[in-house]
């Protein structure tokens, strides 16, 4: 499992300095901000369903630490073309990977590149809050 | 190794499989052994309650826990016993003075004087008591706009309420000259001493102010465990904070009458173990040379200042005239939080966030910063290792 500094390393800097879908949307369909008060990192998400439900396109802002910035930027390439039941379902793995519980990884992808932060309980946080701002945007109840 | 680090077991520890670079004293100190052991010893040797027994371990653990009084007393200048009050911290006392002491006499529209370099703990009890605030800013070198303070005191506040040290930059304020500005105007001065006490000797017969408190754990001694200290006709003159066993005079359902202070002020079963510790480590520190703990402190201060210059894209927050040993910084393009990250891989640890100023931090214009903050056990080595690991975050963020 990688620790911090190879996660920072191999992944976090270069989504940190090339974020993917950094930009705002312009007709999106659902919209959702998210802040972590203890840290003043803000996220802002925009999201476009097609007709068929699947997420067809995806923007995310924001400032934040490299964590944030990274998690949110692999989120929305991981979500791309996903209906919101099979993108929830993504965020209970991730979920789960991160806080130490039986995860389902096979689905994760390279969301796997992340595993290593479940011993960083602190930073947790950091890489969940793109996720929750999803879940929010999305009108999914909110848990966990 | 300096022998006052030799007294600290936890520097034979690892963090993260490396040598333990502390250098979050701000946030709290580490413990010395002496204090540890007042703690344990207490536990394992004479636990009872306090005020309520008229058994051995009982009457013990009361004069030891009243005793501490004396020893705060006199770590305070030599200020009276009972114009002591044991709480939880200085957040707690704060409360205490916000709610016993300013709700009484609140108006509407009042006011409260702070300063923009406050700790959050030195607002939000204010606020929550319904007072106005207005806060004497703060100059680019990150001191106190005296003209302003002067301005501002004559603008009738209720109150003074001041830190000792700011959390964030290190500066020290100049509270005698602040105190003698407000007396002039009539207005009370409360003091936040939580990271002024560890670093130098706080004199409450001359220094002017009404209020003084600060927090254990900042000392070298337990959590949970603080000391508000208040003259003694203010804390005569004012209701109780919270209610409970140990504060009453006389109890029946019509009415109840209260202590004295400053029991008034600790109702219920207090943190005897901690204020044990807490004599333990007063007793520790006045022991020290403090002259040269106080040398120690500006020599790394000058030396960590030095060393992080040569930090690419490493800006400080601001640099006061006069400060204890904090730094406190951004870098370009990486977050405070990732610094504390990749330092964390180190074995160093620092405190990445606001610190719990955020105003201070809004204006200044950033959201977050880096601190690293000494204690007495600090050594230039930890500043190696810190610039080291500060080389390695440039060297990944580029
Ligand atoms: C300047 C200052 N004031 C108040 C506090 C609050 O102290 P405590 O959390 O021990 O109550 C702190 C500690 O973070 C501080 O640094």
């Amino acid at each position: 499992m990688a620790t911090m500094d190879e996660m920072y390393q191999t992944l976090i800097i270069e989504h940190d300095r090339s974020p993917r879908n950094f930009k705002a949307l312009e007709a999106p369909t659902h919209h959702a901000e998210g802040r972590n008060p203890l840290c003043g990192d803000e996220v802002s998400l925009d999201l476009r369903l097609d007709a068929d439900g699947r997420i067809a396109e995806v923007g995310f802002q924001g400032q934040g630490c490299a964590v944030s910035k990274a998690s949110a930027s692999m989120m929305t390439t991981a979500i791309q073309g996903k209906t919101v039941d099979e993108a929830m379902a993504l965020f209970d793995s991730f979920h789960a990977m991160l806080t130490g519980k039986t995860a389902d990884k096979e689905i994760l992808g390279k969301l796997k590149a992340f595993e290593g932060l479940a011993v960083y309980p602190m930073r947790v946080k950091c890489a969940t809050m793109a996720w929750h701002v999803l879940k929010e945007s999305l009108g999914a109840s909110r848990e966990s | 190794m300096s022998s006052v680090r030799a007294e600290f077991p936890i520097f034979s520890r690892t963090s993260r499989g490396k040598p333990l670079t502390y250098l979050d004293s701000g946030a709290t100190t580490q413990k010395p052994q002496v204090v540890i052991d007042a703690e344990l010893g207490f536990y394992e040797g004479w636990n009872a309650n306090i005020h309520r027994g008229v058994y051995e371990f009982s009457e013990r653990a009361t004069m030891a826990y009243d005793g501490t009084r004396d020893t705060v007393a006199e770590f305070l200048g030599g200020v009276r016993a009972d114009e002591i009050v044991f709480v939880r911290g200085t957040t707690e006392a704060i409360n205490l003075v916000a709610h016993s002491y300013l709700k009484p006499k609140m108006t509407p529209g009042a006011t409260v004087l702070v300063t923009e370099m406050e700790h959050h703990a030195n607002i939000i009890p204010w606020q929550l008591v319904g007072a106005t605030l207005k806060a004497i800013p703060v100059t680019d070198a990150g001191e106190l706009d005296l003209q302003a303070a002067e301005r501002m005191l004559g603008e009738g506040p209720l109150l003074l309420a001041v830190t000792h040290v700011s959390n964030t930059l290190g500066t020290i304020n100049p509270i005698a000259e602040l105190a003698a500005m407000a007396k002039r105007h009539g207005v009370p001065v409360l003091v936040d001493g939580a990271q002024a006490v560890g670093h130098f000797p706080v004199d409450l017969t001359t220094l002017g102010v009404d209020f003084y408190c600060f927090s254990g754990h900042k000392l070298f001694g337990p959590t949970g465990v603080g000391v508000l200290w208040g003259r003694h006709e203010l804390l005569e003159a004012m209701p109780p904070f919270q209610g409970g066993g140990d504060m009453i005079d006389r109890v029946t359902f019509e009415r109840s009458t209260f202590a004295a202070s400053p029991q008034r002020f600790e109702a219920g079963t207090p943190n005897i173990a901690g204020v044990i510790g807490l004599d333990a480590a007063i007793r520790w520190l006045s022991a020290q040379d403090r002259p040269a703990l106080e040398r120690l402190d500006a020599e790394l201060l000058a030396a960590g200042y030095e060393m992080l210059e040569q930090v690419p894209g490493l800006r400080f927050i601001a640099r006061p005239a006069s400060q204890v040993g904090v730094l406190t910084f951004t870098m370009d393009g990486a977050h405070p939080h990732d610094i504390a990250s990749i330092l964390d891989s180190e074995g160093v640890c620092i405190r990445a966030g606001h610190h719990c100023t955020q105003p201070l931090h809004a204006r200044f214009g950033v959201p977050a910063s880096a601190r690293a903050s000494f204690g007495p056990y600090t050594t230039e080595q930890d500043l190696l290792t810190l610039t080291r690991g500060l080389l390695k975050v440039r060297e990944l963020f580029g």
